[in-house]
């Protein structure tokens, strides 16, 4: 016993000592809005930088709440006080080209790159996604696909119907299931859920250079193409549910698992919730394919990590972000996460069916940013067309929606 | 002796009331004065680290009131202002009606008073959550009443009542004055005082001519812009009556404890019946208690903001209230001078409240 005690002792002041040694070698803070069922995965990247840094003390700064809303206010006021986290989460994009580059926030990563390289490991559209005047400004680490349609094949098979892959047959599909007695075919959740859908048709609509000429400000919102977005945005409306605004996506995703509606558009987050939550088998209990008229086109989001200007802690950062790239840092973190890796050499063994298929289209089909998830517009334009959105979903004026969304691109600045 | 203790008062005054001009005027002054300049109205100038800020005056709220992009913030203000009124006059309706209640001295009063109380020891965030969880589509209020989700929109609603134009905004406006101003011109002839009759008068006839005349060719949009009270509200406003209405329960139950038996008695043998009792005697004798509910429940909900964002969240037009989009304007659009002219407005409402009622208490412990 007595024994015991001391080796206890022993153990805790050594531990202690070394801790304090840690201290003094260096640290990192990384900030995210990674808590809850991101956590893990996190935290398992977090483990193989302490593997390989054993010195530097890592110091997890997250900040909790969905898609980051309460992490970036927080983010804005650290950044605006001149205490910056060593290294922060942002989607890659506009969301951090277009309020952290453009102000010139972030150091340039391109050297890492060159040293790494990394520009032959990941697709250019991804590049050029974080570049902006010819520097790259951050690590892309996971991907997410957004234009996702999720159905349960016996609910199609029952109602004699297959999954519509283009937005016409969309709405054929849409009236054979409201006839059959399915009143609402389409669910969907709150505002972003319903913006989700507005991008897909867009996509689907315009065609993945018209939707980039969007956002290069070669398309003007007033064009007749774009008011015909919202005109079919608009028809596809009708085939969902009216009590949205009080929908989560979960409780979205959970009316095609009962049977009320026939398919959900949403972010192939939703293959992690029905595999792991709902315990469903991929394939045969839910099934998925592109949105219509999407198949050709990978929508993407990922989340990045960059080195902010005035850091603390630079080397600690750069071995970070040298991690964050590398192939065993992506395969750790995105099984884990449900997402795939910005690399497109990944070991997919590793990888859940659906996330198997995703990294397939990710290297096959043409990839475009997401708006909805800060890829293809800046923040001013994300947060004003949600406002946008929620005017047309009352009043569906197709013309006053496009209109306003000129006159918001135009203050917000995009394509210039 | 005397010059000492003044000596110390200051002393220990003094930090008070220096974080005070710091914190609370400093930072109100910062806030106004970021209010007219176009800091984040350029995206690439929000997050710079030194970012070019113009002066432009009262442009911010020109927008606010009268730009194409600001739909949002107007219907803002129309929702604030119908929530304030259903809330204050549910919060009253029923925290009378309990308190009476419990004034007949029912069995168990004090376990009854505890339950009418409690809700108001939860902070809105709970509030908010458990109410959510009731009123959602799936939830348990449309369950236990075996509701068609479909149709019992609590918080989803996206109907409207009561749509009046905005452009008719400075007509209804001056019409209103107009008729206080007549009301008081009334008053005034009727006790005689002919010097303020005539101006009230005067000023009133003069709104009505321009109500008249001018009003309706003011133009504040180019296109009539309808706004309402917005049915999705009516779920928040029940979760905030249920929060609030224990309040207002207890000020009115030490009101109705506060007046003397003798008073009540002598109602009675001067032949009054027990509603004339309260018309006549018990209700005039809470007017005070009433104002002062009033003024505590109006300046709650002007600044709303946690209640709705546990509710509905921050994206939903529907329910959405200026303090909200204070936040969404600062911290997701980055625009931090429009953010600060919301913040202003709002400020200056609860102002237009507070004010008058500091003043008149202030008046009434100088008369004593």
């Amino acid at each position: 016993m007595k024994n015991r005690t001391k080796t206890a002792i022993v153990t805790v002041t050594a531990a202690a000592l070394l801790a304090s040694a840690a201290q003094a070698a260096g640290k990192l803070e990384i900030f995210s809005w990674w808590a809850g069922d991101e956590g893990p995965a996190l935290a398992a990247l977090v483990k193989l930088y302490n593997a390989k840094y054993p010195s530097v003390t890592v110091d997890n700064a997250t900040v909790t709440g969905g898609a980051g809303t309460n992490a970036k206010a927080v983010l804005k006021t650290r950044m605006l006080g001149g205490d910056p986290p060593d290294s922060f989460q942002a989607h890659a994009g506009q969301e951090l080209t277009g309020t952290w580059v453009v102000a010139g926030r972030m150091e340039d990563l391109s050297s890492l790159y060159k040293s790494e390289g990394w520009a032959s490991k990941f697709p250019k559209a991804v590049i050029d996604l974080i570049s902006y005047k010819g520097g790259i400004y951050s690590v892309p680490v996971n991907v997410h696909r957004s234009n996702v349609m999720w159905y349960v094949p016996a609910t199609l098979k029952k109602m004699g119907v297959t999954a519509p892959t283009s937005w016409s047959t969309f709405l054929t599909t849409c009236n054979k299931l409201k006839a059959k007695g399915m009143a609402t075919p389409l669910v969907m959740g709150e505002n972003w859920t319903q913006q989700m859908i507005w991008e897909s048709v867009a996509v689907g609509v315009l065609g993945p250079k018209g939707w980039n000429d969007l956002w290069s400000g070669k398309l003007k919102f007033t064009d007749p193409r774009v008011v015909g977005v919202f005109t079919t945005y608009g028809k596809v409306l009708d085939c969902a549910n009216k009590d949205a605004a009080g929908l989560s996506w979960q409780q979205a995703t959970d009316r095609v698992l009962s049977g009320q509606a026939a398919f959900n558009i949403m972010g192939d987050w939703a293959a992690g919730y029905l595999t792991t939550t709902k315990k469903l088998k991929a394939g045969t209990d839910f099934a998925w394919s592109a949105s219509p008229s999407t198949n050709g086109t990978f929508i993407m989001l990922a989340d990045s990590f960059g080195l902010p200007k005035g850091a603390k802690d630079k080397t600690e950062v750069m071995n970070w972000l040298k991690l964050l790239g590398s192939k065993e840092g992506q395969d750790t973190f995105n099984p884990l996460k449900g997402s795939i890796a910005a690399r497109t050499d990944s070991d997919l063994s590793k990888y859940s069916t659906y996330s198997q298929s995703a990294a397939k289209d990710w290297k096959s089909k043409v990839i475009v940013g997401s708006m909805v998830h800060g890829a293809a517009a800046n923040e001013a334009f994300t947060s004003g067309f949600g406002s946008i959105n929620d005017a047309f979903v009352s009043n569906r004026d197709a013309k006053a929606a496009a209109q306003a969304a000129q006159d918001l691109a135009t203050k917000s600045k995009i394509g210039m | 002796m005397k010059n000492t203790d003044r000596l110390w008062s200051k002393i220990v005054l003094a930090p008070s009331i220096i974080l005070l001009a710091i914190f609370v005027y400093g930072f109100i002054a910062r806030t106004g004065y970021t209010s007219l300049t176009d800091w984040g109205n350029d995206p690439v100038q929000a997050m710079s680290l030194t970012p070019v800020i113009k002066f432009i005056g009262l442009q911010n709220y020109t927008d606010l009131f009268t730009g194409g992009l600001n739909v949002r913030f107007r219907q803002d203000m129309i929702s604030t202002l119908f929530f304030t009124v259903f809330f204050i006059a549910g919060c009253l309706g029923l925290g009378l009606t309990l308190a009476l209640m419990l004034d007949r001295n029912p069995r168990g009063e004090g376990l009854w008073r505890t339950i009418f109380l409690f809700p108001m020891s939860l902070s809105f965030i709970v509030t908010g959550t458990i109410w959510r969880w009731m009123l959602q589509p799936q939830g348990g209020l449309n369950q236990l009443l075996h509701l068609d989700p479909a149709k019992s929109e609590w918080l989803t609603s996206r109907g409207s009542i009561l749509s009046f134009d905005w452009n008719k905004i400075p007509l209804i406006t001056a019409a209103v004055v107009a008729v206080v101003l007549g009301v008081v011109a009334f008053q005034a002839m009727r006790a005689g005082q002919r010097t303020r009759t005539l101006v009230a008068a005067g000023c009133a006839a003069l709104l009505l001519v321009w109500a008249l005349f001018v009003g309706p060719n003011v133009k504040l949009l180019p296109a009539p812009e309808l706004h309402g009270f917005n049915l999705a509200f009516i779920g928040i406003i029940i979760a905030a009556v249920w929060q609030m209405s224990g309040y207002t329960m207890a000020l009115y139950l030490a009101g109705l404890r506060g007046i003397p038996e003798e008073i009540r008695e002598a109602a009675r043998v001067d032949g009054a019946g027990e509603w004339d009792t309260y018309r006549h005697v018990i209700f005039p004798l809470l007017a005070p208690i009433t104002l002062s509910a009033m003024i505590v429940l109006g300046h709650i909900s002007l600044k709303i903001f946690d209640l709705v964002f546990a509710m509905t969240g921050p994206d939903n037009a529907a329910t959405d209230v200026p303090a909200l989009l204070m936040y969404i304007t600062s911290f997701r659009q980055n625009a931090f001078a429009v953010g600060a002219a919301i913040g202003t407005v709002l400020l200056l409402l609860v102002a237009v409240i507070i004010v008058p009622y500091l003043a008149s208490q202030f008046k009434t412990e100088e008369a004593r």
